[in-house]
């Protein structure tokens, strides 16, 4: 069994209340750190601690607080980044439904840490049942002297407040969240400056990840050294995965970082195997931006090691033959799975939640769909395939945010890698039974009505 | 036109958010106004509705508009009583999310997005609603439904069959009283 750091007490009953969760440990970082360190020093212990965000990026996250800003007489704001709406994710959510405390928790010594006095965490609008659940650990946190003025007797002051959004992946790109949360659209801020300098209402700000700020509080507890012990070289610690799609369990699994994909996938702790049975076909592995691997190149690199769940071995080979491990999103499709149907979904997805700002994004994205759904629809020609890659091409790196390359990436690698399933397509459309039932479901009129793009 | 007035209870959960915010950035409330606003009036924003969170929050009518037609839970037209979203993303549709989207048209009588001519039911498909590893799901106010089956989509279609009220997000005990 693999060490579990978040999820340890997952299975007490009650966990999700303030007084189960107390019982078991819980808020003694928020004692350690308000007794017995200074700020700094839980800088200090995030740093040697190897913690990477757990967003997607993977940014080292105490570097990111050692850039905070600390000009006089300016607040500075934590913002917990709980968008959670990549595709394929749902692990904040599990975290915050069963132990809201730990990220209570997190946010409490994480604030002490940058001298934030005002802390926001922004969820996603449709997880309004989770602002009730947060609201009322919220208030356990109040009535029990963890939140509001002179905690523990020290002079340290915090607020609280859940803020929720209405529905708008793009919100989970921090300088959009901030733009949200200041009231307005979410459109992504040209950077510099970044957050750090420039964030919430003109002030300094550090955005973390749900599971990034959880995971403070453990680190805190155990010591940074003690925490970088767990995983293999830079990918520290413990990951949560959102498991989905063709598996025996699909569910929200904490790893040690350098499980083996195979053994996740297959072994009965985690995945417990394809559904009925079948075989493995491709992996999304990080959520829905990071480029789709067929089953050889998820499971083994190219150079035949075995593939591992870390950040370095998830991306070993680029992406000619590699991924990344984003947030963690493991979306494993079995043999029948149609490479081309499922990238609609996501195509469809990245056009839909374009802010539209830029045009490779605004345009590119609607474009892109548009190729797609000709081409299921039995009009494609091969030459479409190859616009495809040109446009996912000059998408890439040309927009304000990465919302853009996270579009491109996705059609990329699978003309990459299953290049023959969309030829077969344009070789065979008769082939294609179902395709009408598809679009009805999908809501496109007619394959027709892209037949002359 | 007739005059927008929100209930006492819903003008007091505004003035308590509000509180959550710096003094002079009452905009921050905007999202969670519109949220309880459309809570308040059918589950949808008419234009005299926004005007009127506009004159709450003292903010220019734009300022609203332009933030309602950002966000897709705000509904900008009228919707049943019951808005049926279901999740149609890669994972859910591995799983057999497009059936369930058949199953409920068919039962209902109406094409994905339509409202049933009663009133009752607005079925639509959405984007990743966090839930892939409980596909196929969806989701009807608040409330998440996991693991769909015709028989589940058939029971959840009859317990909401004689609402009231509309579906909502949130109610008067979603939020903290700070
Ligand atoms: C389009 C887009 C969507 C994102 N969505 C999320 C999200 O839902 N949750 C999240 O934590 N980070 C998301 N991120 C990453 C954030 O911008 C940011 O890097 C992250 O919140 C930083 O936290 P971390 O360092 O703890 O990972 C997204 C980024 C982009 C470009
Ligand atoms: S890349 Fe797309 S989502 Fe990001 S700012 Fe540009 S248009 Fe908006
Ligand atoms: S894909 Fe349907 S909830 Fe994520």
């Amino acid at each position: 069994m693999g060490r579990k750091i978040l999820l340890e007490h997952i299975n007490v009953p009650g966990i999700n209340s303030y007084d189960v969760y107390r019982s078991k440990g819980g808020y003694a970082s928020v004692e350690k750190a308000i007794k017995t360190m200074k700020p700094e020093d839980i800088t200090e212990e995030v740093k040697k601690s190897g913690l990477r965000g757990r967003g997607g990026a993977g940014f080292p996250t105490g570097m990111k607080w050692s850039f905070l800003a600390k000009p006089e007489g300016k607040p500075r704001y934590l913002v917990c980044n709980a968008d959670e709406s990549e595709p394929g994710t749902f692990k904040d959510r599990y975290l915050m439904e069963h132990i809201p405390h730990i990220l209570i928790e997190g946010m409490i010594t994480s604030s002490y840490a940058l001298g934030v006095n005002t802390a926001y965490i922004y969820i996603r609008g449709e997880y309004f049942y989770l602002v009730r659940i947060l609201e009322k650990a919220i208030a356990e946190a109040y009535a029990n002297g963890w939140l509001g003025k002179n905690i523990l007797g020290s002079d340290f002051n915090l607020d609280l407040y859940v803020h929720p959004g209405a529905g708008a992946y793009i919100c989970g790109e921090e300088t959009a969240l901030l733009e949200s949360l200041e009231g307005k659209r979410g459109n992504p801020r040209i950077k510099p400056p970044f957050p750090a300098v420039a964030g919430l209402y003109g002030c300094p700000t550090v955005v973390n990840n749900v599971e990034t700020i959880a995971t403070v509080g453990p680190i805190v507890n155990m010591g940074g050294d003690e925490y970088a012990k767990i995983g293999v070289g830079r990918s520290t610690g413990t990951k949560l995965i959102s498991a989905s799609g063709h598996i025996k369990k699909p569910g929200v699994y904490e790893i040690e970082m350098g499980v083996t994909v195979e053994d996740f996938i297959y072994s009965d702790e985690y995945c417990g195997g394809i559904l009925n049975d079948k075989k493995l076909k491709a992996v999304v592995a990080g959520g829905s931006s990071v480029p789709i691997l067929p089953a050889h190149l998820i499971l083994n690199t190219a150079n035949g090691e075995k593939r591992l769940m870390t950040y370095e071995s998830l991306s070993d080979g680029g992406f000619a033959t590699g991924t990344m491990l984003g947030s963690g999103g493991f979306i494993v499709m079995d043999e029948s799975t149609n490479i081309v149907k499922n990238l609609f979904t996501f195509t469809r997805f990245y056009r839909h939640e374009s802010c539209g700002q830029c045009s490779p994004c605004r345009e590119g994205t609607a474009w892109m769909e548009k190729i797609l759904a000709k081409i299921l629809g039995g009009k494609g020609e091969e030459k479409d395939v190859d616009l495809l890659w040109d446009v996912q091409r000059r998408i890439e790196g040309n927009t304000i945010c990465p919302l853009g390359d996270a579009a491109a990436w996705p059609v990329a690698s699978a003309i990459r890698h299953f290049r023959n399933e969309f030829e077969d397509f344009v070789r065979n459309p008769a082939n294609q039974q179902d395709i009408k039932y598809y679009f009805h479901c999908n809501n496109i009129d007619s394959a027709a009505a892209y037949s002359s793009i | 036109m007739s005059e927008i007035k929100f209930s006492t209870e819903a003008e007091s959960l505004i003035q308590n958010i509000l509180k959550r915010y710096p003094n002079d950035r009452k905009k921050s409330v905007l999202i969670p106004a519109l949220h309880i606003a459309q809570a308040e009036f059918d589950g949808w924003l008419s234009v005299p509705v926004m005007d009127k969170v506009a004159e709450m929050l003292e903010l220019k009518p734009i300022e609203v508009y332009e933030v309602a037609s950002f966000y897709t839970m705000f509904n900008l037209n009228p919707v049943g009583k019951c808005v049926i979203e279901v999740c149609r993303t890669s994972s859910c549709w591995l799983r057999g999310a497009n059936d369930i989207v058949a199953y409920i048209e068919k039962k209902l009588n109406i094409k994905n997005g339509e409202t049933t001519k009663d009133g009752k039911f607005t079925l639509r498909t959405v984007e990743c609603l966090g839930s892939c590893g409980t596909a196929p799901m969806l989701q009807i106010g608040e409330k998440f439904h996991e693991n769909l089956t015709f028989e589940k989509v058939d029971e959840i279609l009859n317990t909401h069959q004689n609402l009231e009220k509309h579906c909502t997000y949130l109610d008067a005990t979603t939020f903290r009283k700070n």
